[in-house]
């Protein structure tokens, strides 16, 4: 089986009738049981997925035209995901056993295309981490290297498409979670604007922060996915209504665009040496092909990380309130009334980190503080959000390493959350501003680790990243 | 900003939680290096910034308020804990 690498590959092999469904299945899962080590899918659809691809066989056969835009495409999904009647627990204990009762819209609607979901891959406890390793599952490992991490939280979702055992994996990004993954595994990750795709059956961490993000081989894969997901939706009120361009028909780019850095981001302190040489040969690589890219003042760079973390915790508190043990999900055994109920159930089902961000949500909420802390971060999120929507306004795109750092072993920063936290410095500014990103393979480091480069472009500039994107990858 | 026994004690009440003796001293520990690090954005001066709040420019997504996509009973119960034909059950609240 060759590997491929889009889906317009595997649309034309199965319409020359050189592959089947069936075949592709079949490899996709003798992938995923010959990668079990690395501990990516905690749950495989199998019957399913063979009983799905032998019908499309079939509907291929009867009536070629019939077939959807994703007939033939194999995905997995991140476990934070709902897709109607099977599990998702968001790698946590407290929601063993959850079964979804409707699938999330972006989901929906890739199946209405004819998409085959073959199995929920691992991530960090409710999307909280930058490793993978925070999951009642155990860590995923990085294939490059499986003494690694594969970066987080959509970490499984990256080793999944890395290791050929889907085409295209979803995961979601609150803070950087489809992206750094994505550069630690040597894929391409994508982040829409802000309320492009729809949050329906996301199970909720930071709500002004996620979304549905996409980690595939191709960036016409990403355009298809985005274009199929993307629009208004009745179940989500803060999604976009704005009409959805045809992505995955506008990928050429013929211009010359105007690309922004910062000079603090890549000549900073804690940056890589290896990766700050592959992003300025990458920056070179732009020059001579005509574009420009000139180094930009942003001042706020090291304020990013600090607002990021009182926001998106003290929504977390308050979305991760529903985790009681009453409706659904873990109760305790051993509570004895009400109060209890609460209190155990949720000390049991959640893992330190989670408990962490909880607590400190809290807190930045709680009487007291709330104007010194939370009141303080928002403001600080306009001020971030105004400069860059400024700096938008005079450049196309705004270059950064995806991550300052390759990735690092398993169990390194497991109890240095700060310094977990600030590796996340520089793909969090496309949340924090609610703007598109993406992460592209640009090489790799001298310790064999790949390495990635991202760009993020203006609120629902999508059609002009993607194509620029192609462009250059 | 520190983060002491007592202030552990009231977000512990307040978030529900019930830590054990071993994660409450490396959870205070861990919030006050969090702290710390938030304590940076007292460098900036946001006298007269307005909060951000809403990431999403579209204001008032209103809809007619009907009755629709509503679960069965039978649904809605499907993942409870702990429930009869109708009904979440939970231990006793009201002593009598």
């Amino acid at each position: 089986m060759p590997k491929y690498v889009s889906h317009q590959q595997v649309q034309n092999d199965l319409k020359a009738g050189k592959i089947s469904c069936q075949e592709l299945v079949e490899y996709y899962l003798s992938q995923i049981e010959a990668t079990k080590e690395l501990n990516a899918y905690v749950e495989i659809f199998a019957e399913e997925a063979r009983q799905k691809a032998k019908a499309l066989d079939q509907k291929l056969k009867e009536d070629p035209d019939s077939v959807g835009r994703l007939f033939g495409v194999v995905i997995s999904i991140k476990d934070v995901l709902c897709y109607k009647g099977h599990k998702v627990t968001a790698a946590s204990k407290i929601l063993n056993g959850f079964e979804s009762l409707f699938s999330a819209t972006g989901i929906e609607r890739l199946l209405r295309e004819d998409v085959i979901i073959i199995g929920r891959v691992n991530c960090d406890e409710f999307a909280m981490g930058s490793t993978c390793e925070n999951s009642v599952y155990g860590p995923t490992k990085n294939a490059a290297d499986p003494s690694k991490v594969p970066g987080g939280s959509s970490g499984a979702s990256a080793v999944a498409v890395q290791i050929d055992t889907c085409l295209v994996s979803l995961g979601t990004d609150t803070g950087g979670s489809v992206r750094q993954p994505a550069a630690f595994c040597g894929v391409i990750g994508f982040k829409p604007t802000y309320g492009r795709i729809s949050r329906y059956g996301l199970l909720a961490y930071g709500s002004s922060f996620d979304q549905i993000g996409v980690l595939s081989n191709s960036v016409e894969d990403a355009a298809l996915f985005l274009e199929i997901m993307a629009g208004s939706d009745e179940f989500d009120a803060t999604v976009s209504t704005k009409p959805v361009p045809k992505y995955s028909e506008s990928l050429t780019f013929d211009k010359k665009a105007k690309i922004a850095y910062f000079d603090t981001a890549l000549n900073g302190e804690g940056i890589d040496e290896d990766i700050r040489k592959l992003s300025f040969g990458f920056i070179e690589d732009l020059k001579k092909e005509g574009h420009t890219v000139e180094s930009v003042n942003f001042e706020y760079l090291d304020y990013i990380i600090p607002a990021y973390y009182v926001l998106t915790t003290a929504e977390a508190s308050s979305n991760l309130s529903r985790y009681d043990g009453i409706r659904f999900g873990h109760r305790s055994s051993d509570a004895k009334n009400i109060d209890e109920v609460y209190k155990m159930s949720r000390t049991e089902g959640f893992g330190t980190e989670v408990k962490r961000r909880i607590m400190l949500g809290t807190f930045v909420l709680s009487a007291g503080y709330y104007d010194a802390y939370y009141s303080k971060a928002q403001k600080v999120r306009r001020l971030i959000t105004d400069r860059t929507i400024e700096i938008l306004g005079n450049y196309d795109f705004i270059l950064m390493p995806t991550s300052p750092i390759p990735a690092w072993e398993i169990g390194k920063m497991i109890d240095d959350p700060v310094t977990m936290y600030l590796a996340d410095i520089f793909t969090v500014q496309a949340n924090m501003v609610g703007i598109p990103a993406i992460s592209l393979p640009i090489g790799k480091h001298s310790n064999g680790m790949p390495v990635g480069i991202q760009l993020m472009a203006n609120k629902f500039e999508e059609a002009k990243l993607l194509a620029f994107s192609n462009s250059i990858c | 900003m520190q983060i002491d026994e007592k202030l552990i004690s009231r977000l512990e009440n307040l978030a529900r939680l019930k830590l054990s003796s071993e994660e409450r001293h490396k959870i205070s520990g861990d919030l006050n290096e969090i702290l710390k690090m938030v304590g940076k954005l007292e460098e900036l001066d946001t006298e007269d910034v307005e909060p951000l709040v809403y990431i999403n420019e579209e204001v008032n997504s209103l809809r007619i308020d009907e009755v629709k996509h509503q679960l069965s009973n039978e649904k809605a119960l499907k993942n409870a804990p702990d429930k009869d034909d109708q009904h979440f059950k939970v231990p006793k609240v009201i002593n009598l």
